[in-house]
């Protein structure tokens, strides 16, 4: 009797659970791997209305995380989000399905100078998201030259001020661009040149920091900062003494684009998702919540005024002819890091 | 040693969790290429040899050693007062000891940027009582006392825990026959109290050497440690190989202190089990 007892509380269990799996996979199943904090979730819920589907949504820090956990890693997932030159790295590797664009109508809501760019000739495989650039970030109050070009950041009279990216490409591509070079550059001469500047300069830092630097430059700890555009907007919303400037020298812009990674299961229903996040009432939406650049020109005239008209948002073009695109660096990978370990171990 | 049916599941977990990784990470450390052709090569460690890597090694361990020692000249004292209370005001107060730990250890470290900022709380104060305000932030000295203040509970309770075990008569007994506080301390107290201080020094030791969120977060990413140069290995430059090696050479070292510590422990308690 007990025993009966138990075998029947046991085949009730199995059944209950297999009847929540069966319950759930009646839905098909998106799996979306994006950055942390980088869609409106309303516009995920419509889209699991609108569709009757189910968005499996998960989050990464930086592009490599997602690169380790796509080439390496056993999950697959439907739709990713990686910047221009990862994307390149990935064509180049195979990891990404070709998109067919007889699925992606809204693509012509894309402005042309965001499209056809050197990572992904064609968009093959890619339809942009957002993009943005990098500058200087400074307090109107405690600086009091003019701030237009990199040099400020090796101004001494700075010294303990200054805020720098913690990212071995972007400090390494600020000072490459100070000293008239391009950030691309493979010239062993050239790099080095630009460690060396970056050594002098350690003195004058005060830290080399990540998202902390929205937390610093807000509660005005630091007068000056290399910062991305959209945080920048951001951080000049809560402090009105922050100005962000585009130094003369050039810098660099960078996109975040839309993938589908070869092993996708579910790969109409991504690009019906691709689709869906282009269309302008969406995009619009969506840019307004995360603050960054759409390609959308559509939506781009959706948004309020002072957004469409912010230098910080959408420069001129004349600001954006001086712009350089981050290129897959391949074997130059660990120059880069012996390069960045000389200028962190020098003291 | 039988193995008992109820043990399998925790051999199971070990050769899953522990010993295939570990195993796998030793293999790339002595090879190079990909999975499918793997070559036999020690260049992943004869490439460690270079200097900038061996300053980021000495960094890292004059780092940790410096926070074990003022754990330590720190937290004995801790121990040695809350052992002499009486027992129910003791677990008041080793409860008030570990209770920050129940916080995350981010979240505590996180504070600190807050309370040593140029704006911040210490400088408020400083300032207000008309000092010129401090650099406190970004320094050796800010990732230092990060370090300390997260590890301190571990260099306490094993000496606490130790010294609380100390049969009291021992120390009647010293009395009775003349010796002073002073010796009763160093001939009775701080020998029995070995095995926890080296339980203590390999507690701490341990994660600082191995720590990087501590040093970047309080060090403004100004030191490279070697946590964070495995991490550099592996994410960004891609080179697993070079990583594993540096993950050996670390683990390596964590094991000759050990040894070291347990050298010092004559009774064969505590950590010195392992040897």
């Amino acid at each position: 009797m007990k025993k009966g007892l138990k075998v029947s509380m046991l085949i009730l269990l199995i059944s209950a659970i297999s009847l929540a799996i069966i319950g759930c996979n009646d839905k098909p199943i998106l799996n979306v791997y994006n950055w942390g904090d980088y869609i409106d979730p309303d516009v995920i819920k419509d889209f699991e209305e609108e569709f009757n589907v189910k968005v499996n949504y998960n989050t990464f820090a930086t592009n490599e995380d997602m690169y380790v956990s796509i080439a390496k890693g056993g999950t697959s997932y439907d739709v990713a989000f990686p910047s221009d030159y990862m994307i390149e790295r990935m064509i180049s590797e195979g990891l990404l399905a070709e998109i067919n664009k007889d699925n992606i109508p809204n693509i012509k809501y894309i402005g042309e100078e965001y499209l056809d760019l050197d990572f992904d000739p064609g968009n093959k495989y890619s339809v942009p998201y957002m993009w943005g650039t990098f500058g200087i970030l400074y307090n109107k109050t405690m600086v009091d030259d003019v701030v237009d070009s990199w040099d400020i950041l090796w101004n001494e009279k700075y010294a303990g001020q200054i805020l720098m990216l913690d990212s071995q490409r972007d400090s390494i591509g600020v000072s490459l661009k100070r000293l008239g070079y391009s950030m691309n550059t493979r010239d062993l001469n050239e790099l080095e040149e630009a460690k060396n500047e970056l050594i002098k300069q350690k003195p004058l830092v005060y830290a080399y920091v990540g998202d902390d630097v929205k937390q610093l430059m807000v509660a005005e700890e630091a007068a000056l900062a290399v910062v991305w555009s959209g945080d920048a907007v951001a951080m000049m919303w809560e402090n009105e003494n922050l100005e962000y400037v585009y130094p003369k020298e050039g810098t660099n812009i960078w996109f975040d684009n839309m993938v589908i990674p070869k092993n996708a299961k579910n790969k109409e229903l991504a690009e019906q998702f691709i689709n869906f996040l282009n269309r302008p009432d969406i995009a619009a939406r969506n840019v307004q919540y995360i603050g960054y650049s759409t390609p959308n020109v559509a939506a781009q005239e959706l948004l309020p005024e002072e957004i469409r008209n912010s230098q910080v948002a959408y420069p001129s073009k004349e600001i954006l002819k001086n712009t350089e695109i981050f290129r897959d660096m391949k074997d130059m990978l660990s120059v880069y890091d012996e390069l960045w370990l000389e200028v962190k171990t020098e003291r | 040693m039988k193995l008992k049916v109820l043990s399998y599941p925790y051999v199971v977990w070990i050769a899953v969790f522990i010993v295939v990784p570990l195993a796998l990470v030793l293999l790339y450390s002595f090879t190079d290429g990909d999975l499918e052709d793997l070559n036999f090569t020690i260049s992943n460690f004869r490439k460690f040899l270079d200097s900038k890597y061996l300053n980021v090694l000495w960094i890292s361990v004059k780092l940790a050693l410096e926070s074990t020692v003022l754990t330590l000249i720190l937290g004995y004292p801790v121990a040695l007062i809350i052992a002499k209370e009486k027992p129910s005001k003791r677990n008041t107060m080793i409860f008030l000891f570990v209770m920050p730990m129940w916080m995350n250890f981010l979240l505590r470290t996180y504070a600190w940027l807050t309370l040593l900022g140029k704006n911040g709380v210490i400088n408020f104060i400083i300032e207000f009582l008309g000092f010129k305000p401090l650099d406190l932030l970004y320094n050796d000295g800010a990732v230092l006392l990060g370090m300390i203040y997260n590890f301190l509970p571990f260099m306490v309770l094993p000496i606490y825990s130790v010294l609380v075990k100390i049969d009291n008569s021992l120390i009647e007994s010293a009395e009775d026959l003349g010796a002073n506080k002073f010796q009763i301390f160093t001939r009775i107290i701080l020998p029995l109290s070995i095995p926890g201080i080296i339980t203590g020094i390999t507690m701490v030791f341990m994660p600082a050497v191995s720590t990087f969120v501590i040093s970047r977060l309080l060090g403004g990413g100004q030191y490279m440690l070697i946590g964070n140069l495995i991490e550099q290995q592996f994410l960004w430059v891609g080179d697993w190989h070079f990583g594993s090696a540096i993950s050996i050479i670390m683990m390596v070292f964590i094991l000759i202190t050990m040894a070291i510590t347990s050298k010092f422990d004559t009774q064969k308690e505590g950590s010195g089990g392992l040897w």
